[in-house]
């Protein structure tokens, strides 16, 4: 793995910032006071205990969920202070694989991923379907065009989704769980995925993940965060958090509970 | 041997309970009552302490005998010793107790009092208005859209829905129809033909099937069959964040999933209404031929006579309206659907219970309407 390997050409201000951003259901504050900026061509991990607000903070930072407080900045832009139109063209450099994989089910697989590629290029339905049989093959699936979501199991969706994500060429891909529901071998055929689009096209990945395997092989950055105080407690290098974190919660998370 | 239960002093702040016997669920166990009362009247007791050497078997109705006594001691402020118990029985009891129960996990153990249920319930009614008239403002600005030729949809898509609420609807409108203009046409007779006016059926028959009946049955059809389905897909779809996929790749879910949707019931039910319409009169002249002896033509010119051109349009525009009405309750209900299998019925619950609310509301307006202008 050269998960550290590869450097990147890094923007001062950062890829994405989180600035103050505080979460709300209604009255209950899930998460508050998040700040943390992730580098371009970074793969930067999510993590924390089940029910912590890391799908609610993946949700807000892919324009799904207005902050309660606080803002979410793409380039030094921020997503919600702009215009609708501005919105569509941020939104636009983004790939997103849902953790059910969300693979719209009255549609093939290859109309799944051509979709947003009719809708957004030029290309003619011949060019489409050639970028369509790529994406599918890159991910494994090469021959699966025709088939409808609910005809493949659950690992294949994760995959098919993934591939409809990167159809556009996305400059940020989100995963929520990308590895849940995953035997050990498909989840990591998955990482190694994350980590070539990382190094071959220089794209920023989030993850939402609480697999300690996939966030010490693909994470550069990580942060956790608490369910307890609802705040991040932690951010740096998942290995060097591991061993030596100030934070017993964080070591312990990050050791399997053992200390 | 079933469980047997006695309890013993080892010192006077001491008190032991000794187990005997098998401890199954399926055995009529002793209660922890018998504990509870020896705690009661001795309020000295500091230590409780197990002798489980006589057990034979035991399984969970051990466990729940145990956890009865850990919660009394609790609220005594009492050791527990489980030193005499089964090893597999101490050490699922400390499974048990190693995280304390969570006191502040939100869910009200009660139901809230009544006036409470009401001012709740009150509110969020209260709620639903805007938030149904924030989905007719986006569906607006949808059609809008559709108008200027900017509306993301598939082409596709559309056929597919005119195909399923068009075409598939037929054989149900038919047999609803035809029964309806049969009852109106049997009812009907039986009172004209105390006049001797049984020609008269085709009038009423063909009156009631074009502005009323047709249009109303059509929609009440309607709602069942695609208002519910429309929910029941677009809640499914929420459920599978299929909707949040178009909103991440920046596409307008109410482009993409309603106003298909709304644009096929729309185009589909003035046709569907005309359908029965002409079902409903050939039942009619059914009645007419075979039960009071009119002759099929002389049936035929009594409802050309009897028909006008305006007639047909107050139908069609009802029941164009009326597919509006479903079609908006159908997406409206499946679009605010929550994320679970039992929000999906709600959903589609809801959605024909709205639908039809809003077409009986419609027709009743509707009506005034047109009698107020005459037509």
């Amino acid at each position: 793995m050269k998960a550290n390997g590869v450097q990147h050409k890094k923007d001062p201000g950062g890829h994405i910032t989180v600035q103050d951003l505080t979460m709300m259901y209604g009255n209950f504050v899930i998460q508050h006071d998040l700040n943390f900026t992730i580098p371009r061509g970074d793969i930067f991990i999510i993590m924390g205990g089940s029910g912590c607000g890391k799908s609610t903070l993946l949700r807000h930072m892919i324009g799904l969920k207005a902050p309660a407080r606080g803002r979410v900045l793409f380039d030094d832009i921020s997503y919600w202070e702009s215009s609708s139109a501005e919105q569509q063209r941020i939104k636009r450099s983004f790939g997103m694989s849902f953790q059910s994989g969300a693979l719209w089910s009255s549609l093939t697989l290859a109309e799944n991923v051509a979709l947003p590629l009719g809708e957004y290029t030029d290309l003619t339905a011949a060019d489409i379907a050639e970028v369509v049989s790529l994406k599918l093959s890159l991910v494994g699936l090469a021959g699966f065009e025709e088939f409808y979501p609910s005809e493949i199991s659950g690992g294949m969706q994760k995959r098919a989704a993934l591939a409809r994500a990167i159809a556009l060429d996305p400059e940020i891909l989100f995963f929520d769980e990308p590895s849940a529901g995953l035997d050990p071998i498909s989840s990591r055929r998955l990482d190694d995925l994350i980590l070539e689009l990382r190094d071959s096209l220089g794209t920023t990945i989030v993850v939402v993940t609480h697999e300690l395997a996939s966030i010490f092989t693909i994470g550069d950055n990580a942060v956790f965060l608490d369910a307890e105080t609802r705040t991040m407690i932690a951010i740096g290098n998942p290995r060097t958090l591991r061993d030596g974190s100030p934070n017993p919660v964080v070591r312990q998370f990050l050791n399997r509970g053992e200390l | 041997m079933p469980g047997q239960l006695s309890l013993q002093f080892h010192s006077p702040d001491d008190l032991r309970v000794v187990l005997a016997g098998s401890w199954l669920l399926v055995d009529s166990l002793p209660s922890a009552d018998d504990v509870a009362l020896q705690l009661q009247s001795r309020s000295d007791v500091h230590r409780l302490s197990f002798d489980g050497k006589a057990i034979t078997q035991w399984d969970s109705g051990l466990l729940i005998f145990l956890a009865r006594v850990y919660q009394l001691a609790r609220e005594g402020r009492i050791h527990v010793d489980p030193g005499g118990l089964p090893e597999g029985a101490r050490r699922m009891m400390k499974l048990a107790t190693a995280v304390p129960p969570q006191e502040d996990t939100g869910k009200h153990s009660k139901p809230p009092p009544v006036l409470e249920r009401i001012g709740l319930r009150s509110l969020s009614m209260w709620r639903a208005g805007p938030e149904m008239l924030h989905f007719l403002g986006e569906v607006t600005l949808s059609f809008g859209r559709l108008l200027r030729g900017t509306a993301q949809y598939r082409r596709s898509d559309l056929m597919l829905i005119i195909e399923d609420v068009g075409a598939h609807a037929l054989p149900i409108v038919s047999l609803i129809s035809f029964l309806v203009g049969l009852i109106v046409a049997y009812m009907g007779a039986v009172q004209l033909a105390q006049f001797g006016a049984q020609i008269y059926i085709a009038n009423l028959v063909s009156l009631g099937m074009t502005r009323e009946m047709g249009a109303l049955m059509t929609g009440v059809i309607m709602a069942g069959r695609t208002g519910a389905a429309f929910a029941a897909q677009l809640g499914t779809m929420q459920v599978n964040e299929e909707i949040d996929a178009f909103r991440t790749l920046g596409f307008n879910p109410i482009d993409f999933l309603v106003l298909p949707r709304m644009l096929a019931l729309i185009l589909m039910m003035p046709l569907l209404v005309l359908y029965a319409g002409i079902v409903g009169i050939t039942a009619g002249m059914f009645v007419a031929v075979t039960v009071f002896d009119i002759s099929t033509f002389e049936y035929y010119q009594q409802t050309v006579r009897s028909m006008a051109w305006s007639h047909i349009w107050v139908g069609v525009i009802k029941g164009t309206v009326y597919g509006m009405l479903i079609a908006f309750a159908g997406c409206l209900r499946g679009m605010q659907c929550g994320r679970s299998a039992q929000a999906v019925g709600e959903a589609t619950t809801s959605a024909v219970v709205t639908g039809i609310l809003f077409i009986v509301i419609a027709a009743s307006l509707l009506t005034i309407l047109f009698q107020e202008l005459g037509i």
